[in-house]
């Protein structure tokens, strides 16, 4: 994750960002007026489209540098669809379906959710949680038919879309589906089921919750060494120091564990054995990264950082809320262990050492 | 909040390191070479408690396949081979529970510093035995007054005719009943008012020396590789100074690196995942199954850590908070784990085939435990690190 290419798509992300979509000033806002600017500027960067190639109106950017955007979100700790547009621009591009402008999301986004592509093409069904549903124009949906599954493109003004939102204030919506005609559709290919589609988020979010993460030590460091308290800055006492150091350590293994999966799935570019060890590694690691993490940050700020005015919680709270979509922490450790379990105690260290 | 709002003196960095192609070889000859030792008997995998876990004959087996020195110059035994190699024959006998004390410590640190440090006479000696698995060494840091804080050392080596006289006393040094040589920290000069860290000098030290006196300690374990080591005028002579005198302050920094991340900083304990594994079963329930999940993926992200730390200590890059946030993470993992395999195997019914294993491996495993964050740098010395890295001190 350290390619040139890689740096070049980083930065003018993260320029993109500072400029108009910058944590601290987002914060004092009273409305969204924001965002609609700052999208703009997004699809004028190609980003929301990164993985989708040139010939389909995308950007055509590689995996990598689609992840290392999501690195970016994570650091800004974004607040529209961007993340959600790029994997639904991936998931349509697997199965050929052309994507659309503008923002979009994936449905199901919860591994127990499942959408039914009925025989007459239509699809039917529920999902909850779907971010950002209620901000996005298309929803991108990988459904069951009898036949095996479809990718369909729908109009997000053709389902009813619900209330709710996360902890961080995101949409977060139950999205129906009741006989909804796609406005087009394909086979989804070899390989491509629900459980990739849960994987590939659940990267995603890892790779956010990493970027989150950082921003959040940095913070923390940065306040640790200007807050005086006992007549020196917090940061010189040993206290405050342990507990900066293991926020370090969650965020290391929250980036080492990220970036693994991310180097695995575009190495491969298949969801194999290797992938699921990965990839849900990554989610169960990030997640509990996430939890400790957020809270040895709000530790060392004390009252301040529990107020509105002050920029930490859009960090934490995003990067608590992301734990969920694509399968919990505990959703991936019960399918990792049950397939550790299987494969047997011979086969485990082999299993590991092979990454 | 320009470039992702970091702004600290530096970024974390984990490289994506894979372990090369012409590891994966290398690990076969290593199964197989312990599959062998397994089957005739000279360790049991499962009873890592038991057992002589020096066997210098095993050692010697392992320094004829070229494991040991294996990153040094052919010129002094060493196989020039990477790190990365060393990264897998390490792991490997980790996992296996293999008796690998009576080479380890002079294969992961002892060499090293000689091969920076020793006149080349003393390394065209000493190294070529420590590749062939003969020596066994020792590191002489802890004194009775000095533990973490390595320059309240106060054991002295006083200059005479050709040589240091040593006197004082070395302690909680494993191996030194059984070690030829230690690599030893004395004070040569007090002291200063501008550096409390100068004055101490590193040494090679023959332990066959006169005046050298070795008292075991026994441990909570019931094992014994704890001795307190007395010198009485035990002599050094001139050639054994290892590096500048009154500056070993200086002498020790990459190689830290090396000794925290690697793989035996998180192994310690693993043969309990094997047994947690067994004894769930193959069709354990969501308890068991979430639990055993949640260790995998710890495990996998402490081994990928080591592993890239490992790949950018070969490229030549200095992840020095990178390595202590392995072993800080890593150490604690691995002392954990014994209760957590506890818990997660609490309602496994009474019958299961591996009850006394596991039994006995918890048992041993919970009595070992508290030194797992204690030995080579404590948890609180490393996170001192860590934070001295953030910009904090």
């Amino acid at each position: 994750m350290t390619n040139d290419s890689d740096h070049i798509v980083t930065e003018s992300a993260a320029r993109i960002f500072a400029d108009l979509a910058d944590p601290q000033i987002i914060n004092r806002l009273d409305d969204g007026a924001w965002k609609a600017p700052f999208w703009l500027a997004l699809a004028d960067a190609g980003l929301p489209l990164a993985w989708v190639p040139e010939q389909l109106g995308g950007a055509g950017a590689s995996l990598a540098d689609g992840f290392a955007v999501l690195g970016v979100t994570g650091r800004f700790a974004v607040a529209v669809p961007l993340a959600e547009t790029l994997l639904a621009g991936w998931l349509l591009t697997r199965a050929g379906v052309a994507a659309p402008n503008g923002p979009m999301t994936i449905a199901p986004s919860r591994p127990s959710d499942r959408i039914i592509f009925d025989a007459d093409g239509a699809l039917s069904g529920s999902a909850i949680g779907i971010p950002f549903a209620s901000e996005a124009q298309h929803i991108a949906v990988l459904a069951q038919g009898e036949e095996g599954a479809f990718v369909a493109l729908v109009a997000a003004s053709d389902c009813m879309i619900g209330e709710g939102q996360t902890l961080a204030g995101d949409p977060s919506n139950i999205v129906r589906f009741q006989h909804v005609k796609p406005l087009r559709y394909a086979r989804a290919p070899f390989g491509l089921d629900h459980t990739a589609l849960m994987m590939m988020g659940s990267v995603g979010r890892s790779v956010q919750i990493a970027g989150v993460l950082e921003s959040i030590l940095s913070l923390s460091v940065s306040y640790a060494n200007q807050r005086v308290a006992f007549e020196r800055p917090i940061g010189k006492f040993q206290a405050v120091q342990h507990n900066l150091a293991r926020l370090a350590g969650e965020t290391a293994a929250a980036l080492a564990v990220s970036g693994s999966a991310v180097n695995t799935i575009t190495q491969s570019d298949s969801f194999d054995e290797a992938a699921f060890l990965e990839g849900a590694s990554a989610k169960i690691r990030c997640a509990e990264a996430a939890t400790e993490g957020a809270g040895i940050a709000h530790q060392v700020f004390g009252a301040i950082g529990f107020t509105k005015e002050h920029v930490l919680h859009r960090f934490t709270l995003r990067t608590l809320a992301w734990r969920d979509d694509f399968g919990s922490e505990s959703y991936w450790a019960a399918e990792l262990g049950r397939h550790v379990a299987k494969c047997g105690a011979d086969e485990f260290w082999p299993m590991v050492a092979s990454r | 909040m320009a470039d992702g709002c970091v702004a600290m003196s530096r970024k974390l960095q984990f490289d994506q390191i894979r372990l090369p192609p012409e590891c994966d070889a290398l690990r076969q000859e290593v199964r197989a070479f312990l599959a062998e030792e397994i089957a005739k008997g000279t360790f049991d995998p499962h009873r890592p408690g038991h057992g002589d876990s020096h066997d210098r004959a095993f050692s010697k087996r392992i320094g004829t396949k070229g494991w040991i020195g294996m990153t040094w110059p052919k010129k002094y035994g060493g196989h020039e081979r990477s790190f990365l190699e060393r990264y897998v024959v390490t792991e490997e006998f980790r996992v296996a529970s293999a008796p690998v004390r009576s080479h380890f410590v002079a294969d992961r640190q002892s060499g090293p510093i000689l091969l920076k440090y020793a006149p080349e006479h003393i390394k065209a000696n000493i190294l070529p035995r420590i590749c062939r698995g003969e020596l066994c060494f020792v590191i002489g840091m802890s004194e009775s007054g000095s533990g973490s804080d390595l320059f309240a050392a106060k054991t002295r080596a006083t200059k005479v005719d050709e040589g240091w006289r040593i006197n004082g006393s070395k302690i909680w040094t494993s191996n030194a009943n059984i070690a030829d040589y230690m690599i030893a920290l004395f004070r040569t000069s007090p002291p200063t008012n501008e550096n409390r860290r100068h004055g101490l000098t590193q040494f090679l030290v023959n332990m066959t020396a006169r005046g050298i006196k070795v008292n075991p300690i026994y441990q909570m374990s019931g094992q014994q590789d704890f001795n307190e080591v007395v010198f009485e005028d035990a002599f050094v002579p001139d050639d054994h100074v290892l590096g500048e005198i009154d500056g070993a302050w200086k002498q020790a920094t990459s190689e830290l690196a090396y000794e925290r991340s690697g793989p035996e900083r998180f192994l310690e304990t693993f043969y309990l995942m094997l047994e947690l594994i067994r004894a769930i079963g193959p069709e354990p329930d969501t308890r068991s199954a979430e639990g055993l999940g949640r260790l995998v993926a710890q495990l996998h992200t402490l081994r990928r850590m080591s592993v890239s730390v490992a790949g950018m200590l070969q490229a030549g890059k200095e992840p020095v908070v990178e390595a202590a946030i392995v072993k800080d993470l890593g150490t604690i993992w691995e002392q954990k784990l014994p209760n957590r395999v506890r818990e997660l195997t609490a309602f496994v019914p009474p019958e299961i085939a591996n009850r006394v294993t596991l039994e006995e491996q918890l048992a041993f495993a919970t009595t070992i435990a508290p030194k797992l964050t204690i030995q080579g740098g404590t948890t609180e010395i490393l996170r001192g690190i860590i934070a001295r890295g953030l910009g904090l001190r």
